[in-house]
C-alpha cells in the first residue's frame, strides 16, 4: 500500500504513507466540498453586485452609457482567453488523472498565460476608460460597472497567484494527494469564475449595447 | 509505472465527477457556439431589439448549465449530490436576492415618479 503514490511524489511522500490510503482521500474530498460551499457565498457576493448593476445601470448622471463606451470585439477577445485557458485548466486536469507531471504543468502554464491576458486587457479597458474621464466616481453606472468588473478581475488575478503556487508545488512535490485536492479546488475555482463571466459580458457588455 | 498507480486513485475516486477528454471537447465547442451568437446578434443587429435580448439571455442561460454539466461536473450521481443541493439552496437565494432587490428598487423608482 505504502508505494501507491505517483511518480512525481516519491521521496517526497514517506509522512503520508501511513494515513493516506484511508482518511486521506475522504478528507480530500470534504476539502473540495467545503471549497464548492465557498463558491456558492461567492455566487451571492457577485449575485447582490449584478443586483445593485441593474439598480444603477440608468444612472449615467449625464456621463456616458454602456453603448457609449463598451468596445465588443475587444470583450469577445476577453472572453475567448478565458475560455480557452477553461478548456487547458480542463486538460491539466485529464493530465493530473494520469499521473502525468509534466502534462499538468505545461496545461497550467497555458492556462495562466490565457488568464494573465485576460486581465491584462481588463487593466487596459480600466486604464482608457480613466483616462477618457470615465472612472468610477463619473457616475452611478460607472461605479457598478468597475465593482462588478473589477471583482470578477480581482477573482481572476487570485485566481493566477493560485496557479502559480501549484505550479510550483507541483514541480517540487509532484502530484501528491494534497496536490491532486489543491488542483481539483482551483480547478471549481477557474471554471466558476468562466460562469459568473459568462453573466458578466451577458448583462453588462450585451444587454449594455442592445 | 504511472499508469498502475493511477488505476487505484481512478477506482477510489468518483469516475463520474471527472470528465473525459471528450465530456472537455463538447462543453468547449457549445460554449463557442453559445458565445459567438449573442455577440453575432448584437454586433450585427439583425433581428428586433426584445427578440435579441431574449436569445441573449436564454443563451446565456444555457451557457451557464453547460458549464457546470461539463466543466463543473455537476450531475445527478450519488458522488454530486450535496454540491448540487448546494447549488440550488445558492440559487434559491440568488432568485431572491436579485428578485426581490430589484423589484424594490423599481417599484421605488416608478412610485417616485423619477422618469
Amino acid at each position: 500500500m505504502s508505494n501507491l503514490v505517483f511518480d512525481g511524489a516519491k521521496g517526497h511522500d514517506h509522512g503520508h504513507d501511513h494515513e493516506h490510503d484511508h482518511g486521506h482521500h475522504d478528507a480530500g474530498e470534504m476539502k473540495i466540498y467545503g471549497f464548492w460551499i465557498y463558491l456558492m457565498t461567492d455566487c451571492i457576493l457577485f449575485a447582490s453586485i449584478f443586483a445593485i448593476y441593474a439598480v444603477l445601470v440608468n444612472n449615467v448622471a449625464g456621463g456616458p452609457a454602456g453603448h457609449d463606451i463598451f468596445e465588443l470585439p475587444y470583450v469577445l477577445g476577453e472572453t475567448a482567453c478565458l475560455l480557452l485557458s477553461s478548456i487547458t485548466y480542463g486538460f491539466a486536469m485529464l493530465a493530473m488523472h494520469k499521473g502525468n507531471k509534466s502534462g499538468v504543468l505545461g496545461w497550467l502554464f497555458v492556462t495562466f498565460l490565457f488568464g494573465l491576458g485576460f486581465i491584462g486587457m481588463e487593466v487596459n479597458e480600466f486604464h482608457l476608460l480613466i483616462s477618457e474621464g470615465y472612472g468610477p466616481n463619473r457616475s452611478g453606472f460607472l461605479s457598478a460597472f468597475f465593482t462588478l468588473v473589477g471583482t470578477h478581475g480581482l477573482h481572476v488575478t487570485s485566481g493566477l497567484i493560485w496557479m502559480a503556487i501549484m505550479m510550483y508545488q507541483v514541480s517540487k512535490h509532484g502530484l501528491t494527494n494534497t496536490n491532486q485536492t489543491r488542483l481539483s479546488m482551483l480547478s471549481l475555482f477557474w471554471h466558476f469564475l468562466d460562469v459568473v463571466w459568462i453573466c458578466v459580458f451577458t448583462v453588462v457588455y450585451l444587454m449594455g449595447t442592445i | 509505472m504511472a499508469n498502475s498507480h493511477h488505476s487505484h486513485d481512478a477506482a477510489s475516486h468518483e469516475p463520474a465527477s471527472h470528465g473525459s477528454f471528450k465530456s472537455y471537447m463538447v462543453g468547449f465547442v457549445l460554449s463557442i457556439i453559445l458565445t459567438a451568437i449573442p455577440f453575432g446578434l448584437v454586433m450585427f443587429p439583425t433581428i428586433s431589439k426584445v427578440a435579441t435580448l431574449w436569445i441573449v439571455l436564454i443563451f446565456a442561460a444555457v451557457q451557464v448549465i453547460v458549464h457546470l454539466v461539463y466543466f463543473l461536473h455537476l450531475d445527478r450521481s450519488a458522488a454530486q449530490r450535496n454540491n448540487v443541493i448546494a447549488f440550488a439552496f445558492a440559487g434559491l437565494v440568488i432568485v431572491l436576492l436579485v428578485g426581490l432587490s430589484t423589484w424594490i428598487m423599481f417599484s421605488i423608482h416608478t412610485a417616485m415618479m423619477a422618469k
